[in-house]
């Protein structure tokens, strides 16, 4: 065990470096005048533009200013620390008038409430509903599952969700895209509404502003409705089969032979067997949420760092893109790290490899 | 196919030899034979194999069924005027109509040409967009599907043929560039090649395909890793064949066949991403004929997607059913080539 989770922590430097290596290496295409944007706080003027070069070394060696971008550069008049994504600063967000970092820690809290909410019916129903096919194999809920599966892999998110917006939106009026509405909106921005955790609905909740919490819920419904349609066709189809083969092992017969009844047969002795593949899947699909879903959040206008991230890139503004891409990398390689060793607690084979 | 005793190798050998073998499984030899047949053979996969024909005819025939305005750039969505206003189904073509085909007065009874399917905001005519639309989509999935199956390939091999540092140091590369999620990664690919080489199909299929390979290298790179073992490679290196022609003439044409297919298939889903992409405002300009970027001008009417939703069903439904098409004959594949599938009918 223990060796399997060092090997698996040595792995992580060497991605990281990886990473950064990789956005490192896509920054280059742009022209120094750009870069300097990673350092310089607001927008160069003109006359400046030529200094910053020559003080951010940006046509310096490529090692060279792959450290400066690294550990950052401390100004010696003001002793100000600029750059540096090892301190947290990726830069100038062009689009977003603010430091790329506070941008990223605007909207990840939204992104955050939605992965929360959205994790219990993404990943238990889909759970739930993969069971139920295989426990009635070639029967109703299965043919229907079948279906389901192949449709919901081939309706492509963006498609659902402007479908979705038509009927409840649109026709009906019960699910508005974007975040909260504008009454709303003013009260939290106001003084007297405490930001606790920057979690809007539990915030909403610690002020006791239930009509808030509703209202942030109303909002989160469609994309979280969108995600679980995306995510159930996939859960239904490994849990399914990975159901049904544990379903047809001899020690599930001896557990029926002995006079179990159904129910334990299928809820004690299958389905934790069955549950590994699905384990897995069920982190990365939590990991997929946290690190922002693009097309969704853009689709219902919801603030989190998917949008946004789309949203400086169809503006081409790099320097955005890339720093929360970097963010991005970074959340990802720690929770796949997590979800590696739960993993290998969940199942002895894996350690023991 | 018949039924076989399995652990009866001479039973097994005798069923074989008394069936009797016709000219198209001599061709394509048992194996790949017994493939094709499956796809034939499945409800599922025969429907997803009228969809891909009948997409395909729709692209080859779109100039005749939506003539370009501008023969140069048929790829330009026609625009009827400039006012934001999206437009109902059948409104009259005032400024700029294409030439009137011969089927379309037989068809739709009019003389003149209607807007069949409304226009989007900025009068782009959303009938031509669809249609053209399906070119773009084979172009881009033909296009991204063959060079990402052709790097994976060679780069996979390589690496499992030479294995050691060699293997370590790619399967590493591929480890880093699979850390970040494929739309995000594209994303970001494509936004920094855009003001490079300026608004047009070509930053996204090259994001996809930079990002494409990856996937196809392990699974390649496992297939070889098991085939590279067999004897017969180990007597073309006692005969003294060079490295290179051992890998490709021996051991990839043996490993490769079942992810070809399965890749061919996999145009679905790369037509998917790169219509995601350009909804999202990344890659071809505005007025692109691509279902991504009809679905897009959707996106300012929200409020009144009742009233305006042939922006949505139109393009939406032609990009559904052409990546079900591809979907449900990958699947049908998917059952013939699983393993434990092998040797039942």
């Amino acid at each position: 065990m223990l060796t399997y989770i060092i090997r698996r922590l040595l792995l992580v430097p060497l991605l990281l470096f990886g990473v950064t290596v990789l956005i490192f290496g896509m920054l280059q295409f742009l022209d120094p005048v750009e870069r300097a944007s990673l350092y310089v706080r607001g927008d160069p003027k003109a006359n400046q533009i030529d200094a910053a070069i020559t003080k951010y070394c940006l046509d310096c060696p490529i090692h060279i200013q792959y450290l400066n971008w690294m550990v950052g550069r401390v100004d010696s008049n003001t002793g100000e620390r600029e750059g540096g994504i090892l301190f947290g600063n990726f830069g100038w967000s062009k689009t977003g008038s603010q430091p790329v970092a506070d941008l990223i820690a605007r909207r990840f809290p939204n992104t955050l409430d939605l992965t929360i909410w959205a994790v219990g019916p993404v990943i238990l129903v889909g759970i739930w509903l993969g069971v139920q096919a295989a426990v009635h194999h070639n029967g109703l809920i299965d043919q229907a599952a079948r279906v389901f599966s192949i449709v919901g892999t081939s309706f492509p998110s963006f498609v659902f969700g402007l479908l979705m917006l038509m009927f409840f939106y649109a026709n009906l009026g019960w699910f508005p895209p974007g975040r909260l509405t504008d009454e709303f909106s003013r009260v939290v921005g106001s003084d007297e509404f405490y930001r606790y955790t920057s979690l809007l609905t539990f915030d909403a909740l610690l002020n006791g502003r239930f009509d808030i919490f509703f209202d942030a819920l109303r909002h989160m419904f469609l994309p979280i409705l969108t995600l679980s349609y995306i995510s159930w066709a996939t859960f239904l189809r490994v849990t399914r089969s990975s159901m049904l083969e544990t379903l047809r092992m001899e020690y599930v017969t001896t557990a029926r032979a002995k006079g179990l009844t159904e129910k334990d047969v299928i809820f004690k002795h299958a389905q934790p067997n069955a549950m590994l593949p699905v384990v897995t899947l069920a982190g990365f699909q939590v990991v997929g949420l946290l690190g922002g879903v693009i097309i969704t959040e853009t689709v219902f206008d919801y603030p989190g760092i998917g949008s946004a991230a789309a949203q400086a890139s169809a503006q081409l503004d790099v320097i955005t893109v890339l720093g929360f891409a970097l963010f991005n990398g970074l959340i990802l390689i720690v929770a796949n790290l997590v979800v590696d060793v739960l993993y290998a607690f969940v199942d002895p084979r894996v350690r023991l490899s | 196919m018949t039924q076989t005793p399995s652990g009866n190798n001479e039973l097994l050998d005798a069923t074989i030899s008394m069936r009797k073998i016709g000219r198209m499984e001599h061709f394509l030899g048992p194996e790949n034979y017994r493939i094709m047949q499956g796809l034939l053979k499945t409800p599922a996969s025969i429907a997803g194999l009228i969809l891909i024909s009948f997409f395909i005819l729709i692209a080859f025939a779109a100039p005749l069924l939506a003539p370009p305005v501008n023969p140069k750039d048929p790829y330009k969505i026609p625009r009827d005027g400039f006012k934001s206003q999206p437009r109902e189904i059948g409104s009259e073509w005032t400024k700029n109509a294409p030439d009137v085909p011969f089927w379309y007065e037989a068809v739709t009874g009019n003389k003149e040409w209607v807007h069949l399917f409304g226009t989007a905001q900025g009068q782009y005519d959303i009938y031509y967009g669809v249609i053209w639309g399906t070119r773009t989509a084979f172009k881009a999935g033909l296009i991204v599907v063959v060079s990402t199956v052709l790097i994976g390939v060679i780069v996979g091999s390589v690496s499992a043929y030479y294995g050691g540092l060699i293997d370590n140091i790619i399967m590493r590369i591929v480890d880093v560039l699979l850390v970040l999620p494929g739309l995000m990664a594209t994303l970001i690919l494509a936004a920094v090649l855009t003001p490079i080489i300026g608004r047009s199909t070509l930053p996204v299929m090259i994001s996809l395909i930079a990002f494409g390979w990856l996937g196809y290298a392990r699974i390649i790179r496992g297939d070889i890793l098991s085939v590279k073992e067999r004897d017969y490679v180990l007597a073309a290196r006692v005969i003294g064949n060079k490295d290179s022609r051992i890998l490709f003439r021996h051991i990839i044409p043996n490993a490769v066949f079942p992810t070809l297919v399965l890749a061919s298939l996999a145009i679905g889903d790369v037509v998917l991403s790169f219509a995601a992409l350009s909804f999202l405002g990344i890659g071809v300009d505005v007025g692109y004929a691509d279902w991504g970027q009809v679905l897009a001008f959707a996106r300012n009417w929200m409020t009144s997607l009742d009233t305006y939703w042939f922006i949505i069903v139109f393009p939406g439904v032609a990009l559904v059913l052409y990546v079900m098409g591809f979907n449900l004959v990958g699947d049908a594949l998917r059952d013939v080539l699983d393993p434990r599938m092998r040797g039942k009918s």
